[in-house]
């Protein structure tokens, strides 16, 4: 999930050297835009709620929902607050992404209010070992965490092919490696970038309704944590860099458990990020570096 | 010019101090206008934002309740003799966090403590709070009366006297009953319901932390095993920890901490490794948002809290109820009738001194003193804790915080 987020960050900065903070808020929305989806249907979390509709079409619906909204979103806030910069100094669009990010959280909270929200019961949360096996370990494997890396690990390998195998890939590599020179050889530079913001908007909405169904809440400032974490993993991982914002999603994720089952809860962030700063220190690009 | 600059300056520095040297002067306003009506001010200060939004509005409307019954108009500008009493509800939360903020907290009370008005102080709500604007109202010589905080640190621990009352006699009250009391009938009630081994988890907060100490601390009495403990601040989700609380063998969970720290997410996290363990929190999550959140896998969660379940209210607190309903059209949640209690001592403390701030901590004192009031006959302790000891224990049945048993 934190991977699904990190994909976003690390494609738009690998195309074109922005680090867009409106991306973990673009991931909220996708989070509310699934919960109404799945509301319309008749889920809600109210006591005694019931409804008729298969569940599995709710979910379907509020991904292809969710999905397009953000994927949409995402380009209108690039052609709207980023395009314009695309000449100006590094720190403008930075500034200006910080200014989208402001804007979608109050969106967000005017929209859901301040508390926080409860997600319906979609999936259902059984222990496959324990309850399909009977058996009775401690080890659990939960059917709702094979669902979500179902849902995940298939998107990651699709966007992987996609960009190593298909023409719009090879020219969004092509714009990655140097902007201009790709302008002249025939390559619509715009629309690469507006595709890429497209691509990364979307990827956000799936990860909005996995977060959803997984942790069964949400919240308007979710996007701020959300996003710090994903900026960690895609840094770990050497930004810029698909792959790398895969393995950093997994790697902050494993630490973060290990941490809470063997030190403590409270120590979690501190040692996620403690192993951010001891990486970077020696590995300065990040596990695998920056390559597109 | 120069000099008022300066004097500008002080008060920024100075805040409360200098606040509470001027609230001398307003004595004087009064005097120039010979018999005219002198106006003061009381503040409160609770989370008006976040989740505990359902439940503070109502000790607002609480407090606003015992306003209008004195002459009031929609919760301001009681008449207590010939002193009109003005009210303010400040918020202590910050949309960004979601809960009360330390910063805001302290805004507040350097805005209640510089206004010369001022001569009570309702709040706070969350026990951390309390912890910054006690010292705040200590120096400006307000009284506070709270109407939610239970941390027992507050008031009981000696130690921390220094840090909460350097500069003076204590000016600190509350009409709940403290969490020395709560974890000890928590820890019973844990025992009652046979989970024998307990694994407890705390909010890592002031509040939270304090409670789950007590219980701890109660455990071994009260025939309990602790079989893990751990603090975990607010998440996401909670898997990691429920795997840890599973692997210890634990047959209960005590949570002790507040409904803004994610307890709803760690009950259906917990709900789904193991569907019959029995989860118990306190006051700080026994409030309809908590089961809101928690949806179906909130049946059968247990909480404690001082004093009487709203639905077994009987005789004055009955009488209160209705009133309460007829005027806001809709039900309280627990703490609203401690709001409308604190604002009465607070108005009968006031009549008591005319309104002077200089004299109100003695006065609230006194009014605290054998109380009679909507709580039954009750008095301040030497401490500010009230002489109120009854809990409820409340369980959840059908989406509904359901009453289960009086607990001692």
């Amino acid at each position: 999930m934190i991977a699904l987020i990190a994909l976003g960050y690390t494609l738009v900065y690998g195309i074109i050297e922005l680090i867009n903070f409106a991306h973990g808020d673009l991931f909220m929305l996708g989070t509310f835009v699934s919960l109404t989806v799945v509301g319309a249907f008749g889920f809600s979390t109210l006591f005694g709620a019931s409804t008729t509709t298969p569940a599995v079409l709710a979910i379907v619906v509020a991904l292809v929902a969710s999905v397009v909204f953000c994927g949409v979103l995402n380009v209108a806030i690039e052609r709207i607050a980023y395009r314009r910069l695309r000449h100006a100094p590094r720190l403008a669009p930075l500034i200006s992404a910080i200014g989208m990010s402001f804007i979608l959280v109050n969106i967000g909270q005017v929209w859901k209010g301040p508390s926080s929200q409860g997600f319906p019961t979609l999936i259902p949360d059984f222990d496959i070992l324990r309850d399909v096996f009977g058996m009775q370990t401690l080890v659990q494997l939960n059917f709702k965490e094979i669902f979500v890396v179902g849902i995940a690990v298939p998107l990651m390998i699709g966007l992987t092919l996609f960009i190593r195998r298909t023409k719009i890939g090879k020219a969004m590599r092509a714009v990655a490696q140097d902007r201009e020179m790709a302008g002249l050889v025939g390559i619509n530079v715009d629309q690469v970038i507006s595709f890429t913001f497209l691509l990364g908007g979307m990827l956000a909405g799936a990860a909005g309704l996995i977060y959803g169904l997984f942790n069964e809440n949400t919240v308007f400032n979710l996007g701020f944590s959300a996003g710090l974490k994903a900026f960690t993993a895609a840094v770990l991982g050497g930004i810029g860099n698909v792959t790398g914002a895969m393995l950093g999603g997994f790697v902050l994720g494993l630490i973060g458990a290990l941490t809470v089952q063997y030190v403590g809860a409270r120590w979690e962030q501190v040692l996620v990020f403690s192993v951010l700063v001891i990486i970077l220190v020696f590995r300065p690009l990040g596990l695998l570096g920056e390559e597109v | 010019m120069q000099r008022r600059t300066f004097g500008l300056g002080a008060v920024l520095v100075g805040l409360s101090l200098v606040a509470g040297a001027c609230s001398g002067g307003t004595g004087g306003t009064t005097g120039g206008g010979g018999t005219a009506a002198k106006t003061v001010k009381i503040y409160s200060s609770l989370p008006l934002t976040g989740p505990s939004r359902a439940q503070t509005l109502t000790v607002v409307n609480g407090i606003k309740m015992a306003i209008d019954e004195n002459g009031g108009k929609d919760g301001t500008g009681a008449k207590i003799g010939s002193i009109t009493v003005e009210y303010e509800s400040l918020d202590d939360a910050t949309a960004a966090k979601q809960s009360w903020d330390a910063a805001q907290e302290a805004e507040n009370g350097r805005k209640a403590a510089e206004d010369s008005k001022t001569v009570g102080y309702l709040g706070t709500f969350n026990s951390g709070a309390a912890r910054i604007s006690i010292p705040i109202m200590n120096k400006a010589g307000i009284p506070m009366i709270s109407p939610a905080n239970t941390a027992t640190d507050l008031t009981v621990d000696k130690s921390k006297d220094s840090v909460y009352y350097g500069a003076g006699k204590r000016n600190y009250f509350r009409v709940i009953p403290n969490d020395n009391i709560q974890g000890l009938v928590g820890a019973n009630w844990m025992a009652a319901l046979n989970a024998k081994k307990v694994f407890i988890v705390d909010d890592t907060d002031l509040y939270g932390k304090g409670l789950a100490d007590v219980f701890q601390a109660n455990a071994a009495k009260a025939g309990l095993t602790v079989v893990g403990r751990e603090g975990a601040p607010k998440a996401d989700n909670f898997n990691a920890l429920v795997t840890k609380i599973k692997a210890a063998g634990a047959e209960g969970v005590y949570y002790g901490g507040i409904v803004d720290n994610n307890p709803a997410v760690l009950v259906k996290n917990l709900r789904a490794v193991d569907p019959k363990i029995i989860f118990m929190g306190a006051d700080g999550i026994q409030c309809d948002e908590m089961i809101k959140q928690m949806g179906a896998a909130g049946e059968g969660v247990y909480a404690t809290f001082g004093g009487v379940s709203v639905d077994k209210y009987t005789g004055i607190q009955a009488d209160w109820l209705k009133k309460y309903k007829d005027k806001y059209g809709s039900d309280p949640q627990p703490y609203a009738i401690y709001g409308y209690e604190a604002a009465n001592v607070m108005l009968k403390a006031i009549k008591e001194t005319n309104g002077d701030r200089a004299g109100m901590v003695d006065a609230v004192k006194k009014v605290g003193t054998n109380y009679d009031g909507v709580l039954g006959k009750w008095s301040f302790d030497a401490n500010g804790d009230t002489s109120n000891t009854a809990h409820t224990g409340v369980v959840v049945q059908g989406g509904k915080w359901v009453f289960s048993k009086v607990l001692n």
